[in-house]
């Protein structure tokens, strides 16, 4: 399972996370380094468990259906990198 | 070559509730950018979503609808991806357990066939922002207002086999989700979504081909368009050696064609998890009976029992079964006149005429049920002709009242009395002698012909108001000596 | 004054001994002396802890008289403090002021504690040795070479050096007791749930939990009596209502059963270490406990578990750092994708980078089976170990770390070396157990901790047994040298 510098491309490219040319190899080295550790879990045997997602197995709540929350645009914006007209800017989304 | 279209749906409903599925932001359409997203709705650092209880029911709603299964759990799960209308990188839908599972619609096709669209699953998700293109010098402007409207994305099997039937079926969803009350269906404001799935096989041969998704068709003549438009394209494309590439297209109604979407993610892996932010969703007997109980009468029901109790056709059962709205009406003139057939006629045709030359909906119609109820009265007790009828309904659309108001003001009542009318027709045979000899001195054939004329004439005389069989008959008499 | 505990404290402030105002004066200059040397604090709230001091003055002088009323104390970086710098001490949420408070921040600003600033730790939460922080590592106010512990190296060392009597933590695999355990502290994880996430700024949503770091386990109770309770918010948080912690301390420990799990006790433990262990031990039995050994088999496994299950949550809890709504956003972005990649690129540090990149490969496809699924599944046997062996004994017992504090830039080349350090405390986590570190003695000059699990919302047992062995040692009245 060992990854290769385009496997780590990838994932770094599905992540949306730049990652320097030079900082490739030893990440890859490090990241192959955890997963030696994960990889330890394939000696386990869990036939017949079911996947615990959540320790207490509580289930949800439901919320009534009200409207409580009011228009806080300023305040919200107010810590926005770039907005015009109460929008958020980007660079241009092209679809 | 024999072609088969394959085609299934995916139909995103932006549910009517108050608030958003995971905060409790307003939904409503039309507010000023971003005044109507949360903290929660932004994707905040350290922001929960908690779920909205009537969301969960109008899904269950929808369940019990169709038909369906529904699980006694369903889990939301995130799909994550970068995109800027999506704040907090992914979205949080369901996956493996959806809150609806298998279901169907029956659809009515054009020669009024029924047809089953079998429906795989239906699941709740919230809903992205938007982005705006217009000109901030370069950058698209992120509006979150709608981002956490609830959605219920309905998933049909592929089992519809030409644009018509996709048609039919999208706008039998479309009329099921406003029956239930679960969404308004405006579709040019972006209530009722639905992306096409499309492909072709030839005919006979077991295997789907690849298929193309045409995404976000916003009326039902687009689809049909866009559909019929893919289809041939793909033909095409086959017939020439091409292969069909599974991928992301959008119809552009101006140019009446698909293109490619430049696509917003190359190799798409959602990595799909269970939320860790919300707990299994338990749905108990107790209240999906509870819900069961609060279920309309659905359309196929209504059309059914309308064809049943009323005797109307198929496809008069179907028109005025198609909005909750129409059929209530319908039901309502039929209970002041007693005459199905009539009030199916008159509410298909004169006030319909009337609603779309306006652009009126049911619940805006100028004639009440109350009112057009009471005008088919008059007809049946021969108050008034069929034709004077029209004037009355024209009458009672400007606001002048009832039936009976009006007939009154106007003086419309039918004359019936066979004296006054054979005295009429006299003054008309006398005043047209000539072409009473011709008729007497005619063969049935040129007969028949020449009957209209005097027919016509004794309307005129009698201003409509004569009783038509009444004239007929004893026109008939005279005439023939 | 930095002396008192908060217990201490309240008792003062009830005698008028000085008022909430002077005390936070006092602490604020001490803080200004000598944080310079340990870099605990990232923000200091000066304006706001002389607005709450006085306002706590003012409620006292009305009457009330809460346990907190006046306390001062500092928040983890990760809990939002509204209009305060909230950073997670990370390069990308430079400039986010929080818009809101998080409910734990609320709920003790409600019982009149006083903030005096925002904490350092290891970025996002990431780590055991409070070194990944974009504001600079944390020292070890008992050796100034080494770590504290992470990811709350900063509320530790804060308190350990007396510059705050207490603080807020997270401990997502053990960030709240391990740095407890190497700096002589006292920390307690709360059951998953019993303390609410919102405005908690999530690393691994199923495994984060909220808690106080004090001197005593008396001031765990008091902090932790007015951080725990159901909130609606949270749709993970429990609506079961709070114990009094403060009552549970004095419970007597006479037929208190203890268990010792023998999987602790093999090689990768310090034998220093276990020594002390052992030592708690003789003392609670003087006490009147019992102890038996039990076994916890699949323990080992519990590392590579979470280093799946808490990457992989982490990975997509972090998409939202992108540059668009708040906090740091790269220099004239060319294209969309390039705003994403720089900002995030250069806003996240290394081992954020590293875990992201983790979960992302875990949860990918062809992936997630072999990964979080079977992570997953290795939880719940976990959780069945601890729930068999609570039937035989009420409390576990244990190291909290198999190895002292470690000199700063040890252990920076080799990540894993550094998860290894987690193994006696991640399996709280995965099972959502209750657990806490008291200190139990020294080697070396260095703290040595024990830990105790307990089973679901049992927290008044932990704080009771950790209280009652604290009446008969004095390992936790110990100062470190020149604070």
């Amino acid at each position: 399972m060992a990854l290769e510098r385009s496997d780590v491309e990838k994932i770094a490219d599905l992540a949306r996370l730049g990652l320097n040319e030079a900082d490739i190899p030893g990440t890859t080295e490090t990241l192959n380094n955890i997963l030696g550790l994960i990889d330890q879990m394939q000696a386990v045997n869990t036939d017949g468990i079911e996947p615990l997602a959540h320790p207490l197995e509580a289930t949800q709540r439901l919320r009534a259906d009200q409207v409580t929350e009011r228009n806080q645009r300023d305040a919200y914006q107010a810590i926005a990198p770039a907005v015009e007209n109460g929008l958020y800017l980007v660079p241009q989304v092209i679809e | 070559m024999q072609w088969e279209t394959v085609i299934g749906l995916e139909i995103h409903a932006q549910l009517s509730t108050q608030s958003k599925i995971f905060s409790a932001s307003a939904i409503t359409f039309g507010a000023e950018p971003n005044t109507q997203a949360s903290l929660i709705d932004l994707g905040m650092p350290g922001t929960l979503p908690v779920l909205n209880a009537e969301a969960v029911r109008m899904a269950c709603k929808f369940g019990l609808a169709i038909d369906a299964e529904i699980a006694g759990t369903n889990i939301f799960a995130r799909k994550n991806y970068f995109y800027p209308d999506l704040p907090k990188g992914y979205q949080t839908s369901q996956m493996d357990h959806p809150i609806v599972g298998k279901g169907f619609l029956d659809i009515t096709l054009e020669d009024g066939s029924q047809k089953r669209i079998g429906i795989t699953r239906a699941h709740l998700e919230e809903d992205a922002g938007k982005s705006l293109h217009e000109d901030f010098h370069g950058m698209s402007g992120i509006d979150l207002n709608r981002a956490g409207t609830p959605l219920l994305e309905i998933v049909s099997e592929p089992d519809i086999r030409s644009a018509k039937e996709a048609v039919a079926y999208v706008k039998a969803i479309h009329a099921l989700v406003r029956y239930l009350s679960i969404c308004d269906g405006n579709m040019a404001e972006g209530s009722l979504r639905c992306d096409c799935n499309v492909s072709v096989r030839p005919k006979g041969q077991a295997e789907f081909g690849t298929r193309a998704e045409i995404k976000n068709v916003n009326s039902f003549r687009f689809i049909e368009k866009a559909i019929n438009h893919e289809v041939q394209r793909q033909i095409e494309l086959i017939e020439d050696g091409g292969k069909v590439v599974q991928e992301t297209r959008l119809y552009d109604p101006n140019k009446d064609q698909t293109r490619s979407m430049r696509s917003k993610e190359e190799a798409n892996d959602y990595r799909y998890f269970p939320c860790p932010d919300l707990l299994p969703v338990v749905i108990e007997q107790s209240f999906l009976d509870e819900v069961r109980a609060t279920l309309p009468e659905l359309p196929v029901e209504k059309r059914a029992r309308f064809e049943s109790e009323f005797g109307l056709s198929a496809y008069d059962a179907d028109v005025l079964a198609a909005s909750r709205e129409l059929a209530d009406y319908f039901e309502a003139v039929n209970a002041v006149c007693g005459d199905a057939k009539l009030a199916a006629n008159w509410v298909m045709g004169e006030l319909s005429s009337l609603l779309n030359k306006d652009n009126l909906d049911i619940e805006q119609s100028p004639v009440s049920a109350e009112q057009l109820g009471g005008m088919i009265l008059r007809i049946k007790d021969n108050t008034i002709s069929g034709k004077i009828a029209k004037m009355v309904f024209e009458a009672m659309a400007n606001g002048e009242g009832s039936a009976d108001q009006v007939i009154e003001a106007k003086g419309l009542k039918q004359v019936t009395d066979s004296g006054a009318i054979e005295a009429m027709l006299d003054d008309v045979l006398a005043a047209n002698a000539e072409q009473v000899e011709q008729y007497r001195a005619s063969d049935e054939a040129k007969r028949g012909k020449m009957f209209g004329f005097f027919v016509g004439q004794a309307m005129k005389a009698s201003k409509g108001k004569a009783n038509p069989g009444q004239v007929n008959q004893l026109l008939k008499q005279k005439l023939e000596g | 004054m930095h002396q008192l505990t908060l217990a201490e404290i309240a008792r003062a402030l009830a005698d008028k001994q000085f008022s909430s105002e002077e005390l936070t004066r006092s602490l604020l200059a001490r803080i200004q002396q000598l944080d310079p040397q340990l870099n605990s604090f990232i923000t200091m709230t000066e304006e706001l802890a002389l607005n709450q001091a006085k306002a706590a003055d003012a409620r006292r002088a009305a009457g009330e008289n809460g346990a907190l009323l006046g306390a001062p104390i500092g928040h983890k970086d990760l809990f939002c403090t509204q209009d305060v710098l909230t950073s997670c001490a990370s390069k990308i949420l430079t400039g986010f002021k929080a818009p809101y408070n998080a409910t734990v921040v609320e709920k003790l600003a409600t019982a009149g504690s006083v903030t005096l600033g925002k904490l350092n730790m290891d970025e996002f939460a990431m780590g055991s040795a409070n070194e990944s922080s974009h504001y600079g590592a944390v020292k070890n106010p008992w050796d100034l070479t080494r770590v504290p512990g992470g990811s709350s190296g900063g509320s530790a060392a804060a308190v350990a050096a007396r510059l705050l009597p207490a603080a807020t933590g997270t401990d997502t695999g053990g960030s709240i007791r391990q740095p407890a355990a190497l700096t002589n502290l006292t920390g307690i994880k709360p059951t998953y749930g019993r303390v609410s996430r919102w405005g908690m700024i999530a690393y691994a949503s199923s495994l984060d939990q909220g808690g106080p770091l004090a001197r005593t386990a008396e001031d765990c109770a008091l902090m932790l009596q007015a951080m725990a309770g159901f909130d609606a918010k949270d749709s993970t948080s429990v609506d079961q209502p709070v114990d009094d912690y403060l009552a549970a301390l004095t419970q007597p420990l006479a037929g208190l059963r203890i268990g010792l799990p023998k999987e602790y006790f093999g090689a990768g433990l310090d034998a220093r270490i276990g020594e002390k262990v052992m030592a708690v031990v003789d003392e609670l039995k003087k006490l009147g406990a019992t102890v038996k050994e039990i076994s916890l088999p699949n323990m080992q496994h519990a590392i590579p578990a979470y280093y799946v299950i808490a990457p992989a949550e982490a990975s997509s809890n972090l998409s939202r750092f992108d540059g668009v709504r708040f906090g740091y956003r790269c220099e004239n972005p060319v294209n969309l994708e390039d705003l994403y990649k720089r900002s995030r690129g250069e806003g996240f540090g290394a081992e954020v980078k590293r875990r992201i990149m983790v979960g992302t490969y875990a949860l990918s496809a062809g992936y997630y089976d072999a990964y979080y699924l079977k992570a997953q599944k290795i939880r719940r046997l976990i959780k069945n170990d601890f729930v068999a062996a609570f039937n035989d004994v009420d409390v576990i017992l244990g190291p909290t770390t198999p190895n002292l504090a470690w000199k700063l830039g040890e252990k920076n080349n080799d990540p894993v070396a550094a998860y290894l350090e987690d193994i006696y405390t991640i399996t709280a986590n995965l099972a959502g157990i209750p657990g806490l570190s008291m200190p139990a003695g020294f080697v070396d000059g260095l703290p040595v901790g024990v830990q105790l699990l307990a089973p679901y919302f049992q927290e008044g047992r932990l704080l009771n047994v950790a209280h009652q062995y604290q009446q008969v040692t004095d390992w936790h009245t110990q100062a470190p040298t020149g604070f």
